[in-house]
């Protein structure tokens, strides 16, 4: 017996998986919306991305050096932050307006409540609102091979037909990252592949707003296709909705989650006043998140059939 | 310092309305959307503080305990009513833009806030000019507000223009705006430690209020009462306890004497004896 033997306290299976590794699965998995993106709407689009990843980096490092905190920027949070916001973003918009959302994002909504993992909204999404607010204008006018046109959802809120094959590929108007649903499933699929998300929340959010639109829209499934293709649905059910600070971690408490979200969606699509309704949909669930996790906590082990 | 001019520094540095006391958020919030609109708010409250204050100290002798609060209302409502008269006589530009925020003076915290803690006993002078400060305080309170809101929301304060229209912020115009703004100064007010009621040495006390019974009036503190018989109880109960151990003390003390008396007298015995 002379073996060291260590006693310590759980957790003891240990795995590889890194908040690094997430992130960067995270970005590997928006590259090919992110290259459609630039392929469709061209230059700008690049320098759209990389201008509010480089703002979203930067403002994280400037936080916490003039805070005096351990610089986190290598663990790629900053980086996902960025990518999804520039995804967000109309592809000729002016490189000022998403580094702002940038700044916004780190410095008031991740950094000021105690930087990853304590903000109690999703930073990007917190961005994007922030913006949209401000420059309803220019943050709502999408152009397509030099034509300004309105985007699918603005048609099918004005009672036009849409084609859903071209959404579906993603020659549609919109922002740089939500319009290719195909290019979105790809990257959703590695993301699948990889455990970095659970299908939980995507797929019962997608559903409900599929249902949510079914019943209280037309009866009509192309109707419902063009719903479920457009807009942010997608990119926000992959990408967004399943951010881990943001979202419950318990597997009922994720479904009562996608619901929400979906009929939240729902809602703001069909009954509000804009076409678009994800992002807000999604930063509301969030704060609901404590919430739906203290009602959906599970039984612990050993205290079966008790009544407490 | 002059009492007065402490009145006129308490008000508007040390417990600021706004970014210290945190009174008064209602008004604060939302009519600072332009600096006129802040300057104007925050005088026509600093108008009916300095008469209420005034009002109710001359009569604070005469209002009976129980019914002092309506009283101060009915005071209040009064000075309210001519403010927003007068607003609409001689600004009504003001008085379009102010709207339902002026006849909501009335149950502006602030107001009732200082007749309940100060007016009620003090005396005339000090109570107006205890108005003046915390009006002033009020006002330098909601203009900063209102001038960052205007000019990242509007680009412009007091009609000059300073940010062309596509780089206005119109958050900062809109709601979410006031707060961000609002959480902003106060932080830069924590931070670089100006001299306040919240930063640095606060007696610390078990009491909600501070332990400080000059602010306190009639039954507006029976938890705090509460608190204070506790403390006292507790007190007594150690004072109790000391006089207990040292009557011990003394006792034990008073034996060992005589044990050593005793001893001793026995040892004397002892050696007569031999």
């Amino acid at each position: 017996m002379n073996r060291l033997l260590n006693v310590s306290s759980s957790p003891h299976v240990r795995d590889s998986v890194t908040t690094q590794s997430v992130m960067f699965d995270v970005l590997i998995a928006m590259l090919p919306a992110a290259a459609f993106g630039v392929y469709q709407f061209g230059f700008h689009a690049l320098l759209v991305i990389i201008a509010t990843m480089a703002a979203c980096v930067l403002s994280e490092y400037l936080y916490e050096k003039g805070m005096k905190l351990p610089i986190t920027v290598a663990d790629g949070s900053a980086l996902v932050t960025g990518m999804i916001l520039a995804l967000n973003m109309p592809a000729d918009i002016p490189l000022w307006i998403p580094m702002l959302g940038g700044v916004f994002a780190i410095v008031v909504v991740k950094q000021l409540y105690g930087g990853l993992g304590q903000n109690f909204m999703n930073p990007a999404l917190a961005g994007r609102c922030f913006l949209l607010i401000s420059f309803a204008g220019k943050m709502s006018s999408f152009t397509l091979d030099g034509w300004t046109g309105a985007t699918p959802l603005a048609q099918l809120k004005a009672g036009q037909s849409v084609d859903v094959a071209a959404m579906f590929i993603g020659r549609i108007p919109g922002t740089i990252g939500e319009v290719s649903v195909i290019a979105l499933l790809i990257g959703a699929a590695y993301m699948v592949f990889k455990k970095v998300i659970s299908l939980r929340i995507p797929v019962t959010y997608i559903v409900t707003t599929a249902l949510f639109v079914f019943i209280f829209g037309q009866h009509d499934l192309g109707f419902v296709a063009a719903h479920v293709f457009g807009g942010g649905l997608i990119f926000g059910a992959f990408f967004m909705a399943t951010d881990y600070v943001t979202s419950p971690i318990t597997p009922k408490g994720q479904i009562v989650f996608g619901v929400l979200l979906g009929i939240l969606t729902g809602l703001f699509r069909l009954f509000g006043g804009s076409a678009e309704g994800v992002s807000y949909a999604i930063i509301i669930s969030n704060m609901l998140v404590p919430l739906i996790e203290k009602f959906t906590l599970p039984t612990a082990f050993g205290k079966e059939g008790k009544k407490s | 310092m002059n009492k007065c001019v402490e009145r006129l520094y308490n008000g508007i540095i040390k417990e600021n309305p706004t970014f210290v006391l945190m009174l008064g958020m209602c008004p604060t919030l939302a009519v600072t959307t332009t600096a006129i609109n802040g300057v104007g708010m925050g005088l026509s409250t600093t108008a009916v503080l300095v008469f209420s204050n005034l009002i109710i100290s001359a009569l604070r002798k005469i209002i009976p305990d129980r019914v002092r609060i309506p009283a101060y209302i009915v005071i209040v409502a009064s000075l309210v009513t001519i403010v927003q008269l007068l607003l609409q006589a001689y600004i009504p530009s003001l008085y379009e833009s102010l709207g339902i925020y002026i006849p909501l003076i009335v149950v502006n915290c602030i107001i009732l806030g200082r007749a309940e803690a100060y007016a009620a006993k003090n005396g005339v002078v000090e109570s107006a000019f205890d108005g003046i400060g915390m009006g002033l305080g009020f006002t330098v309170g909601l203009t900063c507000i209102a001038i960052f809101r205007e000019i990242l929301g509007g680009g412009a304060v007091f009609g000059m223009e300073f940010i062309p229209e596509d780089f206005r912020i119109t958050i900062f115009g809109l709601a979410p705006g006031a707060f961000f703004v609002l959480a902003g100064l106060t932080a830069l007010q924590n931070k670089f430690k100006a001299p306040s009621a919240t930063n640095g040495s606060a007696p610390k006390s078990a009491l909600a209020c501070g332990g400080n019974c000059a602010s306190c009036s009639g039954s507006a503190c029976a938890s705090n009462h509460e608190a204070l018989d506790k403390i006292r109880k507790e007190q007594e109960a150690k004072a109790a306890e000391a006089k207990k151990a040292a009557a011990l003390k003394a006792a034990e003390a008073k034996k060992a004497a005589e044990a050593k008396k005793a001893a001793e007298a026995a040892a004397a015995a002892k050696k007569a004896g031999e």
